[in-house]
């Protein structure tokens, strides 16, 4: 039996609207992975030591505040220092395709802006994730 | 795995978070895993110390993993190091569950003494995980001093954490019910300290009230100990150091009376028989589940050539296989 795609599902920085995240954490629910769902308010820190804390294969990051160049960089530096840089981060929110292109170029494995399909994000993770 | 191990007992988070995932994993495929777990597992349980396993359970909704976080933070400045288990319940349709306990642990998520782990019950009933027993141990070897498991949110009568541990803690709130409930059977029975959470809600009085009277009414499992009723309110952590206290005072009190290798022993005696549970029950539905014998079955209860108990009996006595009950 394959074992549940674990993912961490987390709102980094300030901003305060998470029903986006929250239907992406009940969509990857519903195709079966584990969703630790952590939030509002997460600073780079915590959201970095809870996927270590739970071993997760993938950390989705919402971000609407426009604070992602700066929140995103900081969690991939903070992943590749702890040596935990396997794990695959991706993004979503209101991001420019310019900071999109750099993001990626930075180690950020996707990007799903407005108007992506929850079914799209799930064959995604589902396609990437090793198990 | 052995390099795992081994830094994981030196207390590196990363090691000890994959260590705990091949736990799950086997529990998952094989309730008695495979030989590298195995191993693995034979150095950690000469590791293991018997620190302290509190379980704290109570329904969905009364303020158990904020109350856990306030718990932990009462461990910390004792100087202790604390691994927080946190179960929310599997989907038994996808499979997939949404673990959210840690939505009201922001404020301990770096301390560096503080570990947490969220799973999905992953098909085990009784308001624990399978792996459960595997995770708590992995987190005693590797030098946590108190183990905090937090359940489910549970109804009446899911009582397992009993099994894991010794010091357990059920959380209520106001205006659940009245003096009837408070007498039934199952989840009532099993707490070492009741908890009134949210006793600034209107109502507490009379809970606190009830619960009292329910244990003056004598009986129960411990007969020369008070069971403590603690009021708190998590959000704002009153009432936390009493239940702090509380915890410890009843530790120590089993420690006195039955001492520390009794409660390991009880520990032991749960999980085993756990787990083999799990895994007879696993190959059993395994092999009826093959060849379609099942369906057969079932259709011959149907056709009313075979009741249940009968059934059930044959699947038992002859494991599933090829069925002697079609001569």
């Amino acid at each position: 039996m394959n074992r549940p795609i674990r993912v961490v599902v987390a709102k980094p920085g300030l901003d305060g609207h998470d029903r986006g995240a929250k239907v992406v954490a009940r969509a990857l629910r519903d195709a079966g992975m584990e969703v630790i769902y952590t939030g509002l308010h997460q600073t780079p820190e915590m959201i970095v030591e809870t996927a270590i804390q739970e071993d997760a294969d993938v950390i989705g990051l919402s971000a609407l505040s426009g604070a992602h160049m700066t929140l995103f960089q900081d969690i991939l530096d903070m992943l590749k220092e702890k040596k935990a840089d396997n794990i695959m981060v991706l993004g979503g929110g209101i991001i420019p395709d310019d900071d999109a292109k750099a993001l990626k170029k930075a180690g950020v494995t996707e990007i799903f802006g407005p108007g992506t399909t929850t079914d799209n994000i799930v064959s995604f993770i589902s396609g990437k994730v090793k198990r | 795995m052995k390099d795992i191990v081994k830094s994981a007992l030196k207390g590196d988070n990363l090691s000890i978070a994959r260590l705990i995932s091949r736990a799950e994993r086997e529990v998952m495929a094989d309730p008695v895993g495979s030989a590298d777990l195995l191993s693995a597992m034979r150095t950690i349980h000469k590791k293991v110390r018997g620190v302290p396993v509190v379980g704290v359970t109570g329904v969905g909704g009364s303020g158990k993993s904020t109350l856990v976080a306030r718990l932990a933070r009462e461990y910390r400045k004792d100087g202790k190091r604390v691994g927080i288990i946190a179960i929310d319940p599997t989907s038994p349709f996808s499979g997939g569950a949404l673990l959210g306990d840690r939505v009201r642990m922001s404020d301990i998520m770096t301390d560096k003494g503080i570990f947490i782990r969220s799973m999905g019950t992953r098909g085990a009933f009784g308001g624990l995980a399978s792996a459960v027993y595997d995770v708590a141990w992995i987190l005693d070897a590797c030098g946590f001093d108190a183990i905090i498991v937090e359940t489910v949110g549970v109804g009446q009568d899911e009582i397992d954490v009993v099994k894991i541990a010794e010091t357990t803690l059920v959380v209520l709130v106001p205006g659940l019910g009245d003096s009837i409930q408070m007498i039934k059977a199952g989840i009532m029975e099993i707490g070492d300290v009741l908890v009134v959470n949210k006793a600034d809600m209107p109502g507490v009085e009379q809970t606190v009230g009830e619960l009292e009277a329910m244990l003056d009414l004598g009986g129960g499992r411990m007969k020369d100990r008070k069971i403590p009723v603690i009021r708190t309110v998590a959000k704002t952590g009153e009432g936390v150091i009493e239940l702090y206290a509380a915890l410890c005072a009843h530790r120590e009190y089993l420690e006195k009376t039955v001492g520390r290798d009794t409660i390991c022993r009880r520990r032991y005696e749960g999980a085993l028989l756990e787990i083999v549970k799990d895994k007879v029950m696993e190959r059993m539905l395994d092999e009826f589940g093959a060849g379609g014998h099942a369906q057969k079955l079932v259709d011959k209860i149907v056709r009313s050539e075979i009741d249940l108990r009968t059934a059930a009996d044959e699947i038992i006595q002859h494991g599933g296989k090829n069925g002697s009950h079609s001569k």
